[in-house]
């Protein structure tokens, strides 16, 4: 998931009975499967949430721009490198579609802008991690993006309708995003010794941090509960991490790689298979800002934004002119 | 640090010949031109549309949701304007 621990009011689940009657009628629109819109009222907490889930999915997109363009200029072909180059344009897109929906709760983009450059906004901690050699071009589309779809797909269905919209469009492109990335593992995993070592590599690097994109258990998490009430946090982050290790356990077969887990076992009884929980110490240790990339992460962000001012300003500055000169002329 | 934002431009794009336009989302851009230039990029990248439509989201006047009662409320009555609400018999045929 590219939105990880979101917190919302903090303050547990209210009943039916203990809402205001203006804050029950939204509850039970919701409870019917109504799509709340922009302009309807919706309780602070409930904006509030969506803000911050909804801008950190945003920014994670951004961000995840930057492990891949990191791979383009060196692309083993100039085909793969049209294809990367049109993967990670999408992910610009993806931001995009994402920021114009949180623009819609009463935020603007250069507020989300400046609060993910000073650190007061998050971003999936998987974009956190180097990629290190062209076969993690292929893991981190088969396994990252694979692990994002689990999570966008019940999102489509999510309360709020410029969310729950973005989210179809992103979808639609995202099964794209994750085919390409298993067609270079299955090649990688199909090449020369020296491919195949490098495509287990990237397994076993990117499975443990692609598991923890789903978050921890959410066990009894008030903040989940109030999300899932409210309907813009569809599944359970152990019920989606299931799923995910059920897809992609018989396509790292197919591939003929291992994934680093001693322990993934098929359970006829659950009918799903059992695997170890990812280092949850490195994750909280990621989140925090540890990463081994973050510090690059940020600072290409502030490099990009400072860089850019000039430009921005620039053509609003000649847009202005012209609008100005419109203006004389009529 | 930019101090201005550029503004905000809703984006309608027409998805096919003979189809009207539809909208898709929202960005932003310093002026018309630019618009439609980013529209091109952020909601067409597969062929999704032959024309766009670019409309300064501070022009759009909307209604609001307290009025969905006395707008839509007159509707509620006139079932006639449906034809299915009269009952013709099989002999006449199509109609």
């Amino acid at each position: 998931m590219y939105a990880q621990m979101v917190k919302s009011t903090g303050q547990g689940v209210k009943s039916l009975d203990e809402m205001d009657p203006q804050e029950r009628a939204f509850q039970e629109r919701i409870n019917a499967g109504d799509k709340i819109e922009p302009k309807d009222w919706m309780p602070a907490g409930y904006r509030k949430t969506l803000i911050r889930q909804i801008g950190q999915h945003a920014h994670s997109e951004i961000v995840g721009q930057l492990p891949e363009g990191n791979w383009i200029t060196r692309a083993p072909t100039l085909e793969r490198k049209a294809i990367l180059l049109a993967k990670v344009q999408d992910e610009a897109g993806h931001g995009l579609y994402l920021y114009c929906a949180a623009e819609t709760l009463g935020v603007t983009r250069d507020e989300l802008t400046e609060m993910l450059l000073d650190g007061r906004m998050k971003y999936s901690s998987i974009f956190n991690y180097p990629t290190l050699t062209w076969a993690d071009m292929g893991a981190v589309g088969w396994l990252v993006d694979g692990a994002a779809i689990m999570n966008q797909v019940p999102l489509q269905r999510t309360s709020y309708g410029p969310y729950a919209r973005a989210m179809v469009r992103i979808c639609k492109e995202e099964s794209f995003h994750q085919r390409q990335g298993f067609d270079i593992m299955m090649k990688m995993a199909n090449g020369t010794t020296a491919q195949k070592r490098m495509a287990q590599d990237a397994l076993n690097r990117f499975w443990g941090p692609s598991l923890m994109m789903f978050g921890p258990s959410d066990g009894d998490s008030v903040h989940s509960a109030q999300s899932m009430a409210w309907k813009i946090k569809m599944n359970g982050n152990d019920e989606l991490r299931q799923l995910f290790v059920d897809q992609t356990a018989p396509q790292a077969e197919y591939l003929g790689l291992t994934i680093p887990d001693e322990t993934l076992n098929w359970n006829d009884e659950k009918g799903g298979y059992d695997f170890a929980q990812p280092d949850w110490d490195e994750f909280f240790d990621v989140l925090k800002g540890n990463g081994p990339e973050a510090a690059n992460r940020m600072e290409a962000r502030n490099k990009a934004w400072d860089d850019g001012a000039w430009v921005r300003d620039g053509m609003m500055a000649h847009a202005d002119k012209k609008r100005a000169a419109k203006l004389a002329a009529e | 640090m930019t101090k201005q934002e550029w503004p905000l431009w809703e984006i309608f794009i027409r998805g096919a010949h003979g189809l009207s336009h539809r909208h898709v989302g929202s960005l932003h851009a310093p002026d018309a031109e630019m618009a439609i230039k980013n529209a091109r990029d952020v909601y067409t990248r597969r062929k999704e549309g032959v024309s766009i439509w670019a409309v300064e989201s501070s022009a759009i006047v909307a209604s609001s949701p307290e009025d969905k009662g006395h707008l839509y409320d007159p509707a509620d009555d006139k079932v006639y304007r449906h034809p299915t609400f009269f009952d013709i018999p099989d002999d006449v045929g199509a109609m």
